[in-house]
């Protein structure tokens, strides 16, 4: 797969789509503007990138579906930023686009970008729709133009603990040992704390906790620990080249746990790493952001996200989803004031998604039904298999050894 | 918990690390032994050797270790041509430009691969990535076993290169007096390029080892840089025993560490060696005396 290549079509397609809306509607309402605000390059690049594509994608639907009727029909027209995966670079974007005159602001993937966006977003009272940011801070500080569609740390580490207690209690118990492989920055320590003092709560015995920086070169020590140690589920809170190279140790070694588990995982239900290793990505089990498989609309975008040579990952969906929201509070709201959108955010129930959510229902800026779901990767491909209301198949665990 | 099959595995597993480390750094001792300049476009070079075998394998199916002559030849090439025709010209004898010019030439090429690839990591996928050898009790990536014969063998073809041949001498002659060899008849700047062209053969051949355990992303010769930096001064500058030995040792230092005070505080073990060289032994284990 050319990168490159891959780069410029996309480039195209999304200059296409901007594009597009002012050529077919050229002599209709004037279109609302709309800040898509993401690290696009730096760090954060390649998920950032995933995020805009999202976000096209979703104003490109919106358009072609009429543009948003309640205003005669008006387009949404993107206004483009690049966060640079730095939280100071994103709040600049903001006053920028804050000078173009946006509407409102769909972004900023990072929790640390979208504290700072958020916050930068608020002193214009410009409504910011958080698509993925998963810190709870960011829905915490009274922010009234705040809105965040999807799930907070929080609840998906206390959905993956009991989730992971109730698989573990339908199979009969076999699992009653956990160890914890963490990346040593906030998301993998954090993530570490909250489990080795949850689990135990639930009967689970964590046998260890062993961190590493990034990158780490070589996992052969931790797997040769976890070999002695012998526990019964694994549990990587790490980023996608880590985990990688963890499980391949793992399978090198031949230690074979009754599960892998991760919350939030950086490659535990990413269609790349099925695709890169399919051997080793067999069995592995996340909860994270998924959308509901039963919804007729995910085939089709999947198919389309991947016909521009990307993944169908989770930034693509979150923030889809996110533009649609927006979209149906401008429905609502009649107009692109800001004070009027985020008045119509806020007594939301955007119903016309494909996310387990059900009708959105802010309180302070959070979705309340916003829930992560527990995949594992089975037969090349990702399935839910909790909970049940979501349920594609039910889950290998213990996984055969 | 730690019994002694853990231990005997780690420190294997740290031979077949340090073996490549050592290989990396015998390419930055050669350019620094003669040459006497710090490459610091050594970290980006090892990036674009490890791009060319990902392209050679992902776009033409080229086994990582079949692209061994190629991708070895290709860098050799370009390390001949940037001596040659860039540091050579702007560095204009002064040492300090030609650090500098290294330090632009890694930006350059680092930002480059982020212009072409994205700050993407990529993988390949080999039949035998999985494959494992059992050494005694331990268990080991064949991968790693394949690199760590590799890296050996391509040790002693550069020993038998530098120790036998005429080119070897005129090296060695260059690296000693460059006045004096250059009395002798020996072009000077030929064997400049050809040192910069072997020193940068080394990091393909390593690429080629590497790149089946392992990723690339541009930043990634970041970390094996600043290892082999550590490597060349821990066996004495410029000393080819000294990068060899001092690979091995610092690849068990790191993987014994990492199994004592865990992956973050391991790393602590290379410097702390590092640092007691440097005072007790300032010209490294190998280094030559004065």
């Amino acid at each position: 797969m050319s990168s490159r290549r891959t780069f410029l079509c996309q480039s195209a397609a999304a200059a296409a789509m901007l594009s597009s809306p002012w050529i077919v509607r050229a002599q209709s309402a004037a279109p609302v503007k709309v800040g898509v605000l993401h690290p696009v390059t730096g760090a954060l690049a390649y998920s950032g990138q995933q995020c805009r594509l999202g976000a096209l994608l979703a104003i490109d639907d919106v358009n072609q579906a009429g543009g948003i009727k309640s205003l005669g029909g008006a387009p949404l027209a993107a206004i483009l930023g690049d966060a640079q995966s730095r939280p100071e670079a994103g709040s600049a974007e903001v006053e920028k686009m804050n000078q173009e005159g946006v509407s409102a602001i769909v972004g900023a993937y990072a929790s640390a970008i979208c504290l700072a966006t958020t916050q930068t977003a608020a002193k214009y009272g410009l409504p910011h729709v958080v698509d993925v940011g998963v810190a709870d801070q960011i829905v915490e500080r009274g922010l009234t133009n705040t809105f965040r569609f999807g799930p907070g740390y929080r609840i998906c580490s206390e959905r993956a603990i009991t989730d992971l207690a109730a698989l573990n209690n339908a199979a009969g118990k076999p699992a009653k040992t956990v160890m914890i492989v963490h990346e040593d920055s906030l998301f993998g320590t954090g993530t570490a704390a909250l489990l080795s003092k949850s689990l135990p709560q639930h009967g689970f015995e964590v046998v260890d906790v062993l961190k590493h920086p990034n990158p780490t070169r070589d996992f052969n020590n931790i797997v040769l620990r976890m070999k002695s140690a012998n526990p019964d589920i694994v549990i990587p809170a790490n980023y996608y080249n880590e985990y990688a190279l963890l499980l391949r140790a793992m399978r090198q070694q031949k230690v074979q746990p009754k599960a892998i588990y991760s919350v939030l995982g950086g490659a535990a239900s990413s269609y790349k790493f099925v695709k890169e290793f399919p051997d080793i990505a067999n069995g592995i089990i996340d909860c994270n952001h998924w959308f509901n498989p039963k919804d007729a609309r995910v085939a089709p975008l999947k198919a389309r996200v991947e016909g521009k040579g990307a993944y169908f990952s989770y930034e693509v969906f979150m923030t889809y989803t996110s533009v649609l929201l927006l979209a149906d509070a401008l429905e609502r709201a009649k107009s692109a004031d800001r004070a009027a959108i985020i008045e119509a955010l806020a007594s939301s129930t955007f119903n016309e998604h494909f996310m387990p959510y059900g009708p959105t229902h802010f309180v302070n800026g959070q979705n309340t039904g916003a829930q992560p779901l527990m995949t594992q990767v089975l037969d090349n491909d990702i399935k839910v298999i909790f909970p049940a209301d979501y349920r594609q198949t039910d889950a290998v665990f213990p996984l055969m050894t | 918990m730690l019994d002694s099959t853990i231990l005997f595995s780690s420190v294997l597993n740290g031979l077949t690390t340090g073996a490549v480390y050592a290989l990396i750094a015998l390419g930055l001792t050669l350019i620094y032994g003669v040459l006497h300049i710090i490459n610091f476009a050594h970290g980006a070079a090892l990036m674009v050797a490890l791009y060319a075998v990902y392209l050679l394998k992902d776009r033409l199916g080229i086994d990582p270790y079949a692209a061994l002559p190629l991708v070895v030849a290709g860098m050799f090439a370009l390390g001949y041509g940037l001596q040659w025709l860039v540091i050579n010209r702007a560095g204009n004898g002064k040492d300090e430009n030609i650090l500098l010019v290294t330090l632009g030439l890694a930006i350059v090429l680092e930002n480059l691969a982020l212009v072409w690839f994205k700050s993407d990591t990529r993988t390949i996928d080999t039949s035998y990535a999985l494959s494992t050898v059992a050494i005694g009790p331990a268990m080991i990536a064949l991968p790693k076993v394949i690199a760590f014969c590799g890296a050996l063998a391509v040790a002693a073809i550069l020993f038998w290169v530098i120790r036998s041949t005429d080119l070897g001498r005129a090296i060695r002659a260059v690296a000693h007096e460059k006045q004096g060899a250059r009395l002798m008849g020996i072009d000077v700047e030929k064997v400049y390029a050809l040192s910069f062209g072997i020193g940068m053969a080394c990091l393909g051949a390593a690429a080629c080892f590497l790149l089946p355990a392992y990723y690339v992303n541009p930043q990634v010769g970041s970390g094996f840089v600043l290892i082999a930096f550590t490597i060349v001064v821990l066996g004495g500058m410029g000393s080819f025993g000294g990068a060899l030995v001092g690979g091995l040792l610092i690849g068990v230092v790191e993987s014994v560490g990492g199994l004592f005070l865990g992956d973050s505080l391991g790393q602590m073990g290379i410097f702390a060696i590092f640092i007691a060289v440097l005072l007790f032994r300032p010209r490294g284990l190998f280094g030559a005396r004065g």
